[in-house]
């Protein structure tokens, strides 16, 4: 199924079925080095990936209807809550986002494709080995590794063949995310038509160049950490191990290195679908343009100073508690610009509230709410009553799902008519909205209440006093699955028989896709750079 | 402080309301018991009232646009699209509340790392999955148990109605006096597992091979209970903390009981046992130190937790298998148990599993183990 028509008419083009070169049907997708095919890609395995991850967590809190353990042994559900976090942030959020830079950036720019053709195939093309390998830990000797998505040392080193297979897949991914990077920063930097200078760029390109560095400096520190924890395992060494001069801490200080900039490399793409599609709904340049592009830089560099607020219960002297608590709020400020600039933004506009609309206004309250309990837990003596509680699991979805997953639906619905030239059903994505919001809500607001009475998180079974928000929870959870199916029938009818959408499909969207771009895109783009005036 | 009794006096009526259920329903921190716990509330309640007041006004505003700039009202967009006065504004406040945030914090993270001079200091160790206790300094030094899950696991397995603290019960408490500045000092014997009573605001990781601390002073007689809350493996959420604080003279009284039944219990490990007691000991030594990885059954959850029934180290020369429960496997979650427990104890358990699920391999007497020891 193509999702880009070809409306260039070459000469010696004899195929003539919306495609190029000398392959057709799977081999296109196989060989295929185009930005928009490759984005197609990511988006479909991001997708898939979400729904596995789902069906993880549909799991988990199965279990956790009612307290006793009924359907899962421990052992299992820890690699269940291992592998539906690890599945969801590198399977699901990252290679969306990165789907959104494939299909955006070049039309955003003015740019033919991206810089280097085969390199982002080949980003692609790891992914669904990284993804095969998490998934066949699960038929190794012993399971999926149990240890937590942060893969904690020493745990880790007690865990079976499963976990060899996820430090390999960690790998993999961190490669193509580097790789996807590299491509992504030298395109932006290089490939924009002439014109198009730095501070014209549309803010989804510029949190995304952002992101791009971020990803460059904090996957290989991940790649470090996991390596280091495979010759913990294999080859006689103690990093991680007191007995031999080590320390476990060291794991978690690298991994959250890497960890703290891992959350904005998720949040920033985010940032940037929301600036685009809230000025679009609101027919108003977006507020603030160069305040927004300095906040997303200022948060970008505070994520390297702030990684120990993950580690406050460790035993850090007073001092680094304080440092690391003074550093964290600081982040407070960048980001409460972010939504003053938003919400000024909608102010004195002219708003409608369409599907993406509905969702980017979804994810600017619930987002917020997410970092108001983030600045909450940033205070070490609360953060000491809460940490490894479920106020942090309530708090990073609010972040993950809330901030992020709402943010790409936004985006998806945002794009849909430039990238497949069809409309989906207003009145079902609408739907969509509702149910997604209302049961969000309810599985994850309600843990923040289980969190402050002391529920742990990871744990199979609870005591009794925390029965009542768990089956609310686990009640929403089912609601929040189903809706998605909703979600899942309007693209499928829509990539069937959506009715044509125009070029411009919203009134307010003002970027190079939408002003200069027939829809559905072209196969190829801006074969000749478009004039900027 | 602002509405320092508001969410407590909600928490309150929710639980009201939930008294008709079966249990109240838990959504607020627990009562403090100790003055760390009541700095920890109100820091939390000051801030949450900071941020509703800002919430409110945030998405008044964006409401407030969403309600009078719409299309469908007429509104025409406006272009605007910079102000330097606000924007500085919106920057420099935030940044001055955070300032007012951070102060009253400073002054409780400072005391809540002051550890020094404590009047009790017991040693918390974790293992997987239950808890060491060492009283090493103050009243009561030399005091020394383990504390595990006296939930039975048909509760658990919902075979049986399941108790009041469920999940929330040890076999053996650890009791402190009411009033006295405790310290604790934190370890683990395999992986890292975190000690927490959230009544005292007390939460410290227990990490393998080093020692952390932290210190509460609780002030009211009770019994306060909490769960481990770090990821230590596949019974993490099976390992309870109970604490009992206790008046000053309780306290004295439960010294004295626990260092007589240390006398008491110290049983000679040179007497011969007959093989029958020794395997009905080694039965219960079993259901409370074994039976979660190596199963009632016997048969383990392989690979990570082996079989015993018909296994090699079972059914092989007494020594390796005496050396094993006694030293632990390293890298897996088989611990050393010699620190653990008592000669006769080992022996017992040694016993048991040796004459078990087929298994026909010999009974192993107190004083070999007492010999085995390094």
């Amino acid at each position: 199924m193509s999702a880009v028509a070809d409306t260039h008419d070459h000469a010696h083009d004899d195929h003539g079925h919306g495609h190029h070169g000398p392959y057709g049907g799977f081999m296109r997708w196989v060989t295929t080095t185009n930005h928009k095919d490759i984005g197609t890609m990511y988006l479909w395995f991001a997708g898939s990936m979400f729904f596995v991850g789902g069906v993880m967590a549909l799991l988990i809190r199965l279990e956790l209807f009612h307290p006793g353990l009924q359907y899962l042994n421990p052992d299992f559900y820890n690699q269940l809550v291992t592998s539906h976090g690890l599945i969801m942030i590198f399977g699901a959020i990252m290679p969306a986002f990165v789907g959104f830079a494939n299909w955006q950036i070049p039309m955003m720019i003015g740019a033919p494709d991206m810089a280097f053709a085969r390199l982002n195939n080949w980003s692609f093309w790891l992914l669904p080995f990284a993804a095969t390998l998490l998934i066949m830990a699960y038929f190794m000797p012993g399971g999926a590794p149990g240890s937590g998505w942060t893969l904690y040392a020493p745990l880790t080193v007690q865990q079976g063949i499963g976990m060899d297979f996820t430090i390999f897949a960690v790998h993999i991914l961190g490669m193509s995310s580097i790789l996807g990077s590299i491509n992504i920063i030298t395109t932006i930097l290089n490939m924009r038509a002439p014109g198009m200078t730095m501070m014209r760029l549309p803010l989804f390109v510029w949190t995304w160049l952002i992101t791009a560095y971020l990803l460059v400096a904090a996957m290989p520190v991940l790649a470090g950490a996991v390596t280091m924890t495979l010759t913990d395992r294999h080859f006689g060494t103690t990093f991680f191990n007191a007995a031999g001069g080590g320390d476990p801490v060291l794991y978690q200080h690298i991994f959250w290195f890497f960890g703290h900039p891992e959350v904005y490399i998720i949040a920033l793409p985010a940032f940037g679908v929301i600036s685009q599609v809230i000025p679009a709904f609101s027919r108003k340049p977006l507020f603030g343009y160069a305040s927004m592009v300095y906040a997303v830089a200022a948060i970008a560099i505070l994520s390297f100073i702030v990684w120990a607020h993950h580690m406050y219960t460790v035993g850090m002297p007073v001092t680094g508690q304080l440092f690391f608590m003074y550093a964290t709020t600081l982040i407070a400020v960048p980001t409460g610009v972010k939504v003053f600039n938003w919400v000024a933004t909608m102010w004195k506009g002219s708003l409608t509230f369409e599907t993406p609309m509905l969702f980017a206004i979804g994810f600017l309250i619930l987002f917020t709410l997410g970092g108001f309990t983030g600045l909450v837990l940033s205070l070490v003596p609360v953060d000491i009553q809460l940490h490894d509680t479920y106020y942090v699991v309530a708090h990073f979805h609010y972040v993950m799902v809330a901030g992020a997953m709402f943010s790409a639906f936004a985006g998806i619905y945002f794009w849909l008519p430039k990238w497949t030239g069809k409309m989906y059903n207003e009145t079902l994505g609408q739907w969509h909205f509702w149910l997604t919001l209302i049961f969000f809500n309810m599985i994850f607001f309600v843990q923040h209440f289980l969190g402050m009475a002391g529920m742990p998180r990871r744990i199979p079974d609870y005591p009794l006093m925390f029965q009542t928000w768990n089956e609310v929870s686990s009640l929403g959870a089912f609601g929040f699955a189903l809706a998605q199916f909703l979600f899942l029938y309007n693209l499928f009818t829509t990539l069937k028989s959506g009715v044509p959408a125009a070029q411009k499909q919203w009134e307010g969207a003002d970027s190079l896709d939408w002003t200069h771009l027939p829809t559905p895109a072209p196969y190829h783009t801006f074969e000749t750079p478009p004039v900027l005036k | 402080m602002r509405g320092s009794k508001l969410l407590p006096a909600l928490a309150g009526l929710a639980a009201l309301g939930a008294a008709t259920s079966a249990h109240a329903i838990a959504w607020y921190f627990q009562s403090p018991g100790s003055q760390l716990a009541r700095d920890i509330d109100h820091l939390h309640q000051y801030v949450m009232w900071l941020i509703i007041v800002i919430f409110v006004g945030v998405f008044g505003f964006m409401f407030y646009a969403c309600y009078a700039h719409r299309k469908s009202k007429g509104h025409p967009a406006e272009q605007f699209h910079e102000n330097t006065t606000v924007e500085l504004l919106w920057t420099i406040i935030p940044a001055i509340i955070l300032v007012i945030i951070a102060w009253p914090v400073t002054k409780v993270v400072i005391a809540q790392k002051d550890t020094s001079s404590p009047d009790l200091t017991i040693k918390v160790t974790g293992y997987q999955w239950k808890w060491g206790y060492d009283y090493i300094k103050g009243e009561g030094e030399g005091i020394s148990f383990v504390s595990m899950l006296a939930t039975p696991r048909e509760q658990i397995e919902g075979k049986a109605p399941k108790g009041e603290n469920y999940l929330l019960e040890v076999d053996k408490e650890v009791v402190v006096p009411v009033g006295k500045k405790i310290r604790v000092i934190t370890t683990a014997a395999d992986v890292i597992h975190s000690w927490w009573v959230p009544a005292f605001g007390a939460k410290q990781d227990a990490i393998p091979g080093f020692l952390r601390d932290l210190w509460f002073r609780p002030e009211v007689v009770g019994t306060f209970r909490s769960q481990c809350v770090e990821l230590c493996g596949k019974e993490h959420g099976f390992m309870p903390i109970v604490v009992r604080v206790v008046s000053a003279d309780d306290y004295t009284k439960w010294v004295a009981q626990q260092q007589q039944a240390k006398t008491v219990q110290a049983e000679d490990p040179n007497k011969k046992w007959d093989d029958k007691e020794l395997v009905a000991r080694g039965e219960k030594v079993y259901g409370a130190n074994c039976v979660a990885c190596h199963q009632a059954n016997g048969r383990g959850t392989p690979p990570a937790f082996p079989p015993l029934a018909g296994s090699k180290v079972v059914g092989g020369a007494k020594e390796g298998h005496m050396d094993i429960v006694l030293n632990g496997k390293p890298g897996t979650a088989m611990q050393a148990f010699g620190k653990q427990l008592s000669d006769t104890d080992i022996a017992a358990v040694v016993s048991y599993e040796r004459s078990s699920w087929g298994n026909k391999s010999g009974i192993v007497q107190p004083a070999e183990v007492k010999a085995r020891r390094k």
